[in-house]
């Protein structure tokens, strides 16, 4: 079962690169949200600090508070800990190479200590029915390398590889933007089914794909949010006049 | 979601153990690694640097058990062997360099001769040595500044060739194409002008080539044998610092112990210099061409 | 141009061509057992391998002390040159990385004769007066020559037995570890930053703590690589002379301590080659350089297909 964001003033920098401007943002539970806007609006570094993955760079610094569920992820816990709660599926895949199917997709679990064969064999085969790649290689599981496997493919792994260790969020960051429209759609499809069990929170610069499998989005700009609704909404009847030169085209 | 938190915390705190423990190796790896390098260089210039006199850079070695004197001969020696060296290793290097990035790009031939230089460059350096005797002194029947001088030339070139090819390549193809636009006439010319812009990466190569070289000993034991006395003769035994240093600290004598620490650290000076100008003239991106 | 690059390839062959027939007469004389073969002492029943006054020269005593002291070189220097490796780039503070890494590399320049005359005078009297002793004790302590007793390492006939000169097979493994640490250091290094920060994302999103992230998408990734950078470094220790030749002792036997003085491949040319008793101790010195041209160019192509199969041809400053 998915939990529910709150984001409250989020304000985040790259040294004095003032990159998020008072973000607030309530999203919801076992839904899909996607955030749009332009190229460097900030919605990526704003899913990055949504698990603390933009302090990876040194120069990163975050103000404002963000609570998944009841847990303040800045104040109660530490990166780590969060990071292995929240799930991420980033813009390109990327499997572990040195690693087979199988051990990719159980690699965040083996860190976790599940070491029992039988338990883990299960969770692979679970999330990777759940990423609908459990067809195309329950035969190579072991036998073949995660790089191996077509693009396409590799992201669902990835996928699979996030969900099995059962986030309560799954942030997604594009993560159709570097395949072909069949893996696209079939990504898309996904999406939909997981967000009755996952809190979605999907990045996108595809206004229809937004349309297609969210059902609330948030438009970006310059680093704030400027709109927030229903994703019916801002795609038919936007209030912000930004929000409209975007959507129809005018700019980004 | 804070439950599930508590749930693992003995596990993880396993983790964050690992965690801290793996980064106080590492520092510990680094800390071991650096005392060496200090412990080496404290003591050359404490024990170096108060035999370093006048006399040192002045005089030619005392008889055996007298005090005093000096490396003049040695690093005189030295100079004559490395300007040898320089005479047959910077051409040949060059060239081949010029060769492996402007006509070869590519053939077999080059990726042969690449991977042939990477042999020559891993041959250890007392092989070379009685290589170089075999070929030189035994036939010519002795000792001699030119056999030493062949021996570290020949050890020049791959680091000559590599450092020339990689300074040729890294010049942006935008300058050979504005002097064929310009209708310079052949291929000479466009070399003239890619290896003008590459001349300080090439430079920098010769010149760690160079430093690599003026410190080798092993080269030098069977071929220049090395001299007691004053000598510049190509066909003669000729001394060298680093052979020198060699020589007095195997020794029994205190006193030409301490002039082998007074020698090594002009050695290491040098080196260090040339190494330090290296590094500087490679991080100002002089070697990166015209931008 | 040609010419030059061609005369690359000339010197190797001219190189292996001397080596090989200056050779000839001991190949004549033992054959391919010069390196394996020995005599036994008919009143002493000791092993005798090279024996210049009676014309007797197998190469075996040189082979066992090139590895023993290039296997205790890669012992020590293995895991600090990786560890450097990894503390430099996935743990150091940024400012401190550039100074850090140059003086691993002024390691490297320091000449072989230098490592050699700081061994003879300062490393040796600390390992025979503070470090041998130590191992001396654990080695020759009651309790672990009664455990252990079976394996013929402990105890006064093991390896820290006889006598302590501070000279010999550990004292070169040591200067040889110094010496091939920066490029183990720097090649690993290099091998590591070709991974793509991609990786390190993905281990670390998968809520990895740090050292977790290194082990699975740096080192995992790398290791061929490393591999490869552990292979160059042994091959530099195989063909080190003049530090080996400054402190090893000279002494033509096969001696279980590491305590012990020995010689290596490298070593005993430098030591015996100036005062060869005859043509036929010249001869065998040269094949021992000969074996020596061989094994290095076999380690070293090995360790640069290796290190090319990570970075994909891109050029890796290895000197």
């Amino acid at each position: 079962m998915g939990v529910g964001i709150e984001v409250t003033n989020l304000n985040a920098w790259y040294g004095t690169n003032h990159t998020l401007q008072d973000i607030n943002l309530p999203i919801p539970a076992n839904h899909a949200t996607a955030l749009i806007g332009p190229s460097g609006c900030g919605k990526s570094t704003f899913v990055r600090c949504l698990n603390r993955m933009h302090e990876t760079n040194p120069i990163a610094r975050v103000t404002g508070s963000v609570k998944i569920g009841d847990l303040d992820i800045y104040a109660d816990a530490s990166p780590v800990e969060v990071r292995r709660r929240v799930g991420m599926v980033f813009q390109r895949p990327n499997p572990f190479p040195t690693m087979s199917i199988y051990d990719n997709v159980a690699s965040g679990l083996k860190l976790n200590g599940y070491s029992n064969r039988k338990a883990l064999d299960e969770i692979v085969e679970r999330s990777l029915k759940h990423a609908a790649l459990w067809d195309e290689v329950k035969d190579d599981l072991k036998k073949k390398s995660g790089a191996s496997l077509s693009g396409g493919q590799q992201q669902r792994m990835c996928i699979a590889r996030a969900l099995a260790v059962d986030p309560e969020v799954l942030l997604m960051d594009e993560p159709a933007s570097a395949l072909d429209p069949v893996s696209t759609s079939k990504i898309e499809d996904l999406i939909f089914q997981l967000k009755t069990q996952y809190t979605i929170v999907i990045v996108t610069h595809n206004m229809q794909q937004a349309a297609r499998v969210a059902e609330k989005t948030g438009f970006f700009l310059n680093g704030r949010m400027v709109e927030f609704d229903s994703t019916h909404k801002i795609f038919t009847n936007p209030t912000d006049k930004r929000t409209e030169d975007y959507i129809t085209g005018r700019f980004g | 979601m804070k439950a599930d938190l508590q749930k693992n915390r003995t596990r993880n705190t396993l983790r964050t153990a690992t965690d801290h423990l793996a980064t106080g190796l590492a520092v510990l790896a680094t800390v071991l690694v650096i005392a060496p390098l200090f412990a080496i260089f404290g003591y050359l210039i404490y024990k170096g640097a108060s035999s370093l006199n006048l006399a040192f850079f002045t005089q030619i070695p005392k008889p055996e058990g007298e005090v005093g004197g000096g490396m003049a001969n040695a690093i005189v020696g030295s100079g004559v062997l490395l300007a040898v060296a320089s005479l047959l290793g910077i051409p040949v290097g060059i060239g081949g360099g010029i060769y492996l990035a402007e006509f070869g790009r590519g053939t077999s031939l080059a990726n042969a001769i690449r991977f042939t230089a990477d042999v020559l460059n891993g041959v250890p350096s007392i092989v070379m040595g009685i290589a170089i005797y075999a070929l030189i002194v035994f036939r010519q029947k002795h000792f001699s500044a030119f056999s030493g001088g062949v021996a570290l030339g020949i050890m020049m070139i791959p680091t000559v060739t590599r450092t020339t090819e990689e300074m040729l390549l890294m010049v942006p193809h935008s300058i050979r194409e504005a002097a064929l636009g310009l209708g310079v006439p052949n291929w000479r010319s466009v070399l003239s002008i890619t290896l003008k812009t590459a001349s300080p990466g090439v430079i920098t190569g010769c010149m760690l080539a160079f430093a690599r070289v003026a410190g080798e000993t092993a080269p030098l034991l069977f071929t220049a044998l090395g001299n007691e006395f004053w000598s510049v003769s190509l066909n003669q035994p000729i001394a060298a610092l680093p052979l020198q240093i060699y020589i007095y600290a195997i020794s029994p004598y205190d006193d030409q112990h301490r002039l082998a620490w007074a020698g090594s650290l002009v050695l290491i000076a040098l080196i260090v210099l040339a190494v330090s100008l290296v590094r500087y003239v490679a991080s100002r991106g002089i070697l990166k061409g015209a931008s | 141009m040609l010419a030059c690059a061609a005369s690359i390839f000339a010197i190797v062959v001219l190189i292996a061509i001397e080596l090989v027939a200056q050779s000839q007469m001991s190949w004549h004389a033992s054959g391919l057992a010069f390196f394996w073969k020995f005599n036994v002492d008919p009143q002493t029943g000791v092993p005798l391998f090279w024996d210049p006054v009676n014309g007797v020269f197998y190469a075996l005593p040189f082979l066992y002390g090139t590895l023993v002291s290039s296997l205790v070189a890669l012992i020590i220097a293995v895991p600090l040159a990786v560890g450097i490796a990894i503390f430099l780039t996935e743990m150091c503070p940024r400012f401190l990385r550039s100074p850090l890494a140059f003086l691993t590399e002024l390691l490297a320049a320091i000449p072989s004769v230098v490592y050699g005359l700081w061994a003879i005078f300062i490393l040796v009297p600390l390992l025979r007066e503070q470090i041998n002793p130590l191992f001396i004790d654990v080695f020759s302590n009651a309790t672990v020559v009664r455990l252990l007793g079976w394996t013929g390492l402990v105890g006064d006939n093991g390896l820290f037995g006889g006598l302590n000169l501070g000279l010999g097979l550990l004292t070169a493994g040591v200067i040889l570890a110094i010496m091939i640490l920066p490029i183990i250091a720097s090649l690993t290094r290099e091998v590591m930053s070709t991974v793509p920060h991609s990786q390190r994302e993905a281990a670390l999103a998968l809520g990895a703590t740090r050292w977790e992230m290194i082990r699975i998408a740096v080192l995992r990734n790398a290791r061929i690589g490393i591999v490869g950078s552990i292979i160059l470094g042994l091959g530099r220790a195989l063909g080190e002379t003049m530090a080996v030749a400054m402190v090893i002792g000279n002494t033509d036997q096969i001696q279980k301590s590491l305590l012990s003085t020995a010689n290596s491949m490298a070593s005993v040319i430098a030591n015996e080659f100036a005062e060869a008793t005859s043509d036929l101790h010249r001869s065998a010195l040269i094949e021992i350089g000969l074996a020596l041209f061989v094994v290095t160019i076999l380690v070293n192509g090995l360790a640069r297909l290796l290190v090319w199969a990570v970075t994909r041809g891109n050029p890796v400053r290895v000197n």
